[in-house]
This record gives C-alpha cells, structure tokens and sequence, in this order.
C-alpha cells in the first residue's frame, strides 16, 4: 500500500466513521435512558435528507443561503423524533423491551414506507450544499467537503460531550439512567428528559444526512435501515449508552469498512459484523462499556 | 393421565385431517374459479411461513430470548436444499423424496449453523444477544454473495418447483407438531425455567447453556426447513430476499401472534402472510397499514393477541359437548395456558 | 461406627475467600458439615454470608482455597454441575419460576433425573410416559413435604410469599441434595408460618438425612435450630460454637451492637 492510498483511506475511513458516530449518538442516547434499542433512529436520516432535497432548491430560489436547510432538515428530524416517541414509544415503555424493540421496527417500517408513500421509491439527487475545492496536500488529493465533514462531526461531538456534562439537563440524563425513580424524587422531569434526548438525538441524526449527501448526494427512503443498523453496532461496539463509546465505535466501524474494502471488497460487511462478534464475545459490554454482573 | 392425553393427540389428528380435506374440497372443486392455483400459492408461503415463524417463537417465546437473524438460517436452508435438490434431479427418485431430502439437507444444515452461531452467541443476553444474531445474518448473508454456487450475489435460479401445497400442509403440520411436543416435553420446562430466571434455573441443577442451544439449534433446524419450501415455492432467489428486514418480519409476526403462543405463530404467520396478498391493490399502502397494526398490538396487546393462549380441539370439544361443566374447565386453563 | 469414622464430612471448606477489586469480600472461611448437620451462618448486613453462598454454588469462583462435598473438590465447576454433585440453595429474594406451575417448578429442578432424548419426547414413547408419570408422582411427594399438595396447577407467581418459599425449599429438594442452603428462610414471615417453616426444616433433615447450612437474621429461629452457629464479620469469621456460646460472645454482640457510642446498625 502506498503512502498516498493509506492516507486517502484513512480520510475516507474518518470520514465514514464520522458518519456512523452521529448517527450511533443518537442511539446511545436514546438506549442510555429508556435502555431501548431505537430502530427508527436510522429513518430520520433519510428525513433529514428528504427535507434538505426539498428545501435546498426553495433557498436557493428564494436568495436565501443554502446552508439554511440544514437547519429546516434538523428541525423537522427534532419534531419527527419526539412525536415517534411520544406516539408510539410513550405507551409502550412500560410493557417490556420486547413491545420496545418490536414497536421501534414498526416505526421503521413505517416511515420507510410513508416516504416511499410521499416521496416516491426512486432515488433522488441532493445538491451540494457545500462546494469546496480539492487540494492537494503531499501528494494527497484532499476533498475539503470531507474535511469539512469530519470537522462538524467532531464540533458536534465535543459539544454533546459538553452539554452532557456541564448543562442542568445534561446531568438529568446522565442521572435518569442510573435510576429513575431516585430521579423523580430529587426533582427531574423524567418523561420531559426522555423527549428532550430524542430531540437531540433526531437533531444529530439530520446532521448526520448533511454529511452523508455531502458524499453520497443519493436521497432513497430505505436509505436509512442499512446505515442505521451499522451505526447501531458502532454505539453497541463502543458500549451502548456510552457517549464516548458511540464516537469511538463509530469511527472503528468507519475505519475498518473502508480499509477491509482496499482487500476484499466483497466482505467488508462480513468483517465488520465479524470483528463486532468477536468484541462482544470478548468484552459483552462494548469497549468502553463496564461489565456489571446481576446481582445474587 | 397418558390416557387422556393420547385421545386429546388422536383429536387434533382428525383436526388435521379435516382442515386438510376442507382445502382438498375447496381446491378440487375449483371454488374460487381461476384464481385457485394463485389461492393454493397464498397457502403455500403460509405454509412456510408458519413453520419460520413458530420456529421463531421457540427462542422468542419459550426462550425469552431476541433473535434478529433468524432469516440466516433460513437462507441456510433454503440454499442448502436448493444445491441438493438440484444435485439429486433426475437421478430417478420420486420427486416427494426428493422433496423432502432437499428439506431434510436444508434443515440440517441450518441446524448445524445453529450449533455454531448458538455456542458463542447464547453467552450474551437481552439487545446484545439480538444485535449478535444480526451480526450473523449478516455474515451468513455477505456468505451466499459471495460464494459461487449460491449465484454469487445475483439471482440463484431454476430451482425445481417442488413446493406443492399438499405437501407443504403435511410438511407444516409435522414440524408444528414435533416443536409442540418440543415444547411440552422436559426440554421446554427447562428452557421455560431458563427463561423466568436462569440463576435459579441452573441452582436448580439445570445446564443453561446446553439447553438454551440445543433449543435454538431445533429453532435453526425447522427455519431451514421452512427455508427450502421457501426455495422450492419461489424457484428463484437472491441473498438480499434474507435480509435484516425479513428478520425483523419474522419477529414481528412472532410477537403480534403472542410469544409462547404456538397457536399464535400459526395464526399470526397465516394471516400476515396472506395479507400482502390480499391488499394487493392497495400495494403501495400496505406495509403502511402493517406496521400501524404493529404498534396498535404493542400499543393495547403487549403480550401479542393470543398472549400464551393455546388452542385446544380437544378443550373446544368438552366445551361444546358439556357446558356445565364449562366453568371449571376454564379455571384449568389459565395455568395450562402457561404450562 | 469404624465406616463413619472414616467417611468425610458432607461439606468441608477451607480457607475460601474471594476478592472484588481490592476488596476482600470472605477471607480464609472454613467450615466443616457433618451429616443431618444444621449449621447457622449469621453476621451483620454486608458480612458476606450471601457470598459464601454464591461461593459454596459456583456462581462466584473463589480467588483462594477450595471447598470439598463428601471428599469430592468442587472448586471451579459450574453452577449446575455442583447441584448435580449434591449441593442446592433457595435465595435471599425469592427466585421461583414465577410465569410456571408449581408443580412445574419442582419438575424443572428435577430435569437431570430424566434420561428421554429428542426423539423420545418428540414421538411419545413409552419411556417418555414412564417418566413422566413417575416424576410427576415425586413432584407431588415433595410438594406435601412443604404443604402445598393440592396448588400443583397454580402459579408459583400467584402464590402469597410464605408459600413461594416453601415451594423454593421443595425445588431445591427436587435436585437430590445432600447438602441445603438456605439464604434467610424466614425473612418476612409472621410468627406461625415461621413456626411451620421451622417444622419443615426439621422434617427434611430427618426424613431425606440431609445437611443444612442457614443463613438467618431471626436470631431466635437461629438459637433454635442450629446446632451450631458461624459469625461473620467484613468477611471474616469472628466467633463459632453453639448457641450458648454465640450468645455470650463479647466479639458478637459488638459486631451486632457496635461498641459503646456506635450506631445500633441492623435491621432485616
């Protein structure tokens, strides 16, 4: 391999692996507080994209700065995400995690199938939103789109890493988790924690579309399932409920699809899910995840 | 006691039988016209379907435990009979025999997947089980892409038409059967115990392991069985066809049927899976309004719409025959129901 | 008496203790069991007498010693195969089979008696009904052992709380034991079905001569029952002799009442 293949590779790697940590985010948060496996987190990817498809052609025409769609698209991903949950999840958080897990893959059939019921099932093209230029750095072609990318993403996650720790509500969630009932008695607002982390979660998750059309400009309505379920075994690979373990097994998963692609194109996915098992099967609780036996 | 409980095996044998010759009469007097052979077809993929999903129902329901992968061993069988069936064709068996070799390969081979899959993925529990059966799906799905005599990624097809309605109901009929006495025998109350608390279950002597992969093995086996129906019926097939969405299917027709409910699985297999046929019109609607019947059933039936209710010939026949006697008949029932 | 003399004691522990991080949950515990032996286990919250329990079952592994049953060194098998061997508990919080039969919590526990394969249960043979039937006639035995004949069909859920934990001690009988722990038997309990719970303890020593090590915080159920009677304190054994002598110990009554100006520190 040469140097200028490696490097390219692991731009590409960090790129994609930017991706997969935002989306992860959004499903380690969401599983850090109701210990619920959000499938639909994936489709509000595709919402996001959708909105910015629409949107993007409307600033332009109407002089405004096209950058403001992705405002729109994190706005409309935010409504999206807490009425999901308020919906569909809110009834059902008593019932066990089975009815949770089943009710989340009805959300995600559900929107797949609502876009594909709105926007059509043919695949549409996102304009760019940035349109920065290559240059060329040792020999490296450099895409600033893709450095640009990775800069928002790792903004993004210093500053949910801030909020997380600094803020009021920041400390609400942390302590939700660890017990709920403790958290009511000291005061918390436990059902408006919850809907504050699905709005946050749904936010990341439009920000996540930019990054990915800023790559991939290819808006489909499933094409959120697929990515989604990697960026579920990128938060699961870190240590799910783990914010830090969201960012750092998203960047892995991004890392390790891109270079195993260079060998063997063909089983990338393989490897991937294969180096997951393996982690799993070593450290059941992610990377970063502490092993907490039951109690006898 | 075993008395009773042969005349109730002998009952459900003539039900068996007589839903048999009530589709036999409606198929060969050609009720419906010519929409019989599209008919037969719809009972046909809820043959196989069935047998999929009460396979399922044994690790969802009795096991309590996630499994999102279960079309990998689907697709395990369904190649695996596949490549046998074709590799056997036209070496003068008949073709039921040839049929059911196809299947019994398939299911085999599914259940040896099974072993494997199960030894390192049982140690997990709860999500992280449910994200490791993905993983392997996955794994078994980049497999059949990639390797050349399952089409290497693209259409694997010709495959011999063998999925004849009138078998698939026998076929279906005695897998049902053989996961319901399964279930109702030891190794059901072991992996019930198992699943209500498994530090209580191995202080009780229980080996949790061992059971939990010999019943996800038995799982895995009757999922590739009704994976080469699958592959006999549609004659053509692709690895995208077993997928996590086809997975996630699955389970959900596990839990709207009920969990622990094998009458569920058969009920809930049957009717979602005649559904997309039946909306076809409404095509573009229909997974719409499934997954809104999804929600609505975690919504207000959490545990799914027979709960563990089974259903029992046998019971009906009591009820109907002596109704005094019917109060008391329907105390017993709420334990068997758990039984 | 030459025979007995010989024969190892039911259980004999030596030295066993465990370490969580750098904390030394038990340290050098020994005990030795006879037969029909009952041997009290009591200490303050927190002393580690639910952890030599977990010890005694597999469920922790011990970082140091090893324990023997009739001679045979368990150290290091699983939960199961020490239950096989001989060695059955009930739990501090009830851990019953709760969504399942009673009669069917007693038949789960005694799986290991059956030898019918797949095919067996599959086809319903003859062997299928022959065991079966012979170990539904046990279960029943050893539900009137603990009261409950006649609640077979219930729900070991549905059962009020005293009931649950007889039927833990039947589950725990089923398995064929030699030796029996009990991890706070009569916790809750009101004074009669304390006195029937203490009946029944007593009866399954006699009847099936088997060993019972109880952990108790109803001192008086304790100075009852037990022959003799082990104190734990922060993990280590601070006193062991018969009751009288438990009574009387000074380090005791500190370990329960703390020294002058200290908290009263106990409670169920």
């Amino acid at each position: 391999m040469t140097f200028s293949l490696f490097f390219q590779s692991l731009i590409n790697g960090l790129n994609q692996g930017a991706i997969y940590a935002l989306i992860a985010l959004g499903y380690t948060m969401v599983y850090g507080i109701i210990r619920m496996i959000n499938f639909a987190h994936g489709d509000f990817i595709m919402i996001g994209a959708y909105t910015m498809f629409y949107t993007i052609p409307l600033m332009a025409n109407a002089g405004m700065p096209v950058w403001l769609s992705v405002l729109a698209a994190i706005i409309v991903c935010s409504v999206v995400g807490v009425v999901v949950e308020v919906i569909a999840y809110k009834p059902v958080r008593q019932a066990g995690s089975m009815s949770a897990l089943i009710t989340a893959l009805a959300m995600s059939l559900f929107l797949e199938n609502l876009a594909m019921v709105l926007f059509g099932a043919k695949p549409q093209n996102v304009q760019k939103i940035f349109d920065l230029p290559t240059i060329n750095f040792l020999g490296v072609a450099l895409p600033l789109n893709v450095i640009l990318t990775i800069l928002i993403g790792v903004i993004m996650m210093a500053g949910l890493q801030i909020f997380i720790k600094k803020t009021k509500i920041g400390k609400a969630m942390r302590s939700v988790p660890q017990d709920r009932d403790a958290s009511i008695l000291v005061g918390i607002n436990v059902n408006r924690v919850i809907t504050i982390t699905f709005a946050i979660g749904s936010a990341l998750a439009a920000v996540a579309a930019l990054m990915y059309c800023t790559k991939y400009p290819r808006v489909t309505n499933d094409m959120g399932s697929m990515m989604g379920l990697k960026a579920f075994i990128a938060a699961v690979l870190g240590g799910i409920g783990i914010i830090p373990g969201a960012m750092l097994g998203g960047i892995l998963v991004g890392l390790i699809e891109i270079f195993v692609k260079l060998f063997a194109p063909g089983w990338y996915e393989a490897i991937t899910y294969a180096i997951l098992i393996v982690i799993l099967l070593v450290k059941p609780s992610g990377i970063l995840g502490k092993n907490v036996g039951e109690k006898v | 006691m075993e008395k009773k409980y042969k005349i109730s095996y002998l009952i459900n044998i003539l039900g068996v039988i007589a839903v048999f010759l009530l589709f036999v009469l409606l198929f060969e007097t050609k009720v419906f016209g010519p929409s019989t052979q599209y008919i037969k077809g719809i009972c046909t993929t809820a043959c196989y379907t069935i047998i999929m999903v009460a396979s399922l129902n044994l690790v969802v329901g009795f096991m309590g435990e996630f499994s999102l992968g279960h079309a990998g061993f689907v697709s395990v069988g369904a190649y695996t009979s596949a490549i046998v069936s074709s590799a056997l064709a036209g070496k003068g068996l008949p073709d039921f025999f040839l049929f059911l070799t196809a299947l019994m390969a398939g299911g085999a081979m599914a259940g040896i997947t099974g072993v494997m899959v199960g030894i390192p993925a049982l140690r997990l529990k709860g999500d992280y089980l449910a994200i490791v059966t993905v993983a392997f799906a996955e794994i078994i799905r980049v497999c059949f892409c990639n390797f050349p005599i399952t089409g290497g990624g693209k259409t694997m097809s010709g495959i011999l038409k063998l999925s004849d309605f009138y078998w698939c109901y026998w076929i279906m009929a005695a897998c049902v059967a053989v996961m319901y006495m399964y279930v109702r025998s030891r190794f059901g109350r072991t992996v019930k115990a198992i699943r209500e608390d498994y530090i209580a279950a191995a202080a009780s002597g229980i080996n949790v392991t061992y059971y939990k992969v010999m019943t996800f093995t038995v799982a895995a086996f009757f999922a590739g069985v009704g994976g080469g129906i699958y592959a006999h019926y549609m004659t053509a097939m692709i690895p995208t066809n077993f997928n996590f969405m086809y997975s996630a299917e699955l389970l959900s027709e596990v839990i709207i049927g009920g969990t622990g409910s094998l009458t569920g699985s058969i009920l809930g297999a049957a009717f979602l899976s005649s559904l997309p046929e039946m909306t076809r019109q409404f095509s573009k609607y229909r997974m719409l309004v499934y997954s809104i019947i999804l929600v609505m059933v975690m919504i207000f039936r959490p545990g799914g719409i027979f709960g563990n209710w089974e259903f029992s010939l046998t019971r009906l026949i009591k009820k109907l025959t002596r109704q005094e006697g019917g109060k008391k008949d329907s105390r017993n029932e709420k334990t068997k129901g758990g039984v | 008496m030459k025979e007995a003399a010989k024969k190892p004691p039911v259980l004999m522990v030596q030295n066993l203790g465990i370490q969580f991080g750098g904390l030394k949950a038990v340290d050098s515990f020994d005990l030795e069991i006879g037969e029909s032996e009952l041997i009290g286990l009591i200490g303050p919250n927190g002393a580690g007498k639910t952890t030599v329990f977990n010890l005694i079952t597999g469920v922790y592994k011990p970082t140091e010693g090893s324990f023997y049953l009739n001679g045979q060194r368990m150290n290091g098998k699983n939960t199961y195969q020490i239950v096989e061997a001989g060695i059955a508990r009930t739990f501090q919080n009830i851990r019953l089979f709760k969504k399942m039969s009673v009669i069917d919590n007693i038949k789960a526990a005694m799986n290991s008696r059956l030898s019918y394969g797949f095919f067996h249960a599959v086809f319903r043979t003859p062997k299928y009904w022959k065991q079966e039937a012979l170990l539904t006639e046990r279960a029943k035995e050893l539900l009137k052992v603990v009261h409950l004949e006649g609640k077979e069909e219930l729900k070991a859920g549905n059962l009020p709380y005293g009931e649950q934990r007889r039927l833990e001690i039947a589950r725990a009988l089923a398995t064929d034991m030699k030796l029996l722990l009990l991890d706070e038997p009569a916790a809750g309990m009101n004074p009669t079905e304390t006195e029937e719970l203490l009946d029944i303890i007593n009866y399954i020593r006699k009847e099936f001569k088997i060993s019972v090590l109880l952990i108790e915080h109803d001192m008086s159920l304790v100075m009852k029952i037990c022959e003799r009677i082990k104190v734990l304190d922060f993990g280590t054994t601070i006193a062991f002799g018969t009751p009288k002598e438990i009574a009387n110990n000074q380090r005791v009554i500190e370990a329960y009442l703390g020294k002058e100006d200290e908290e009263v520190e106990e409670d169920a």
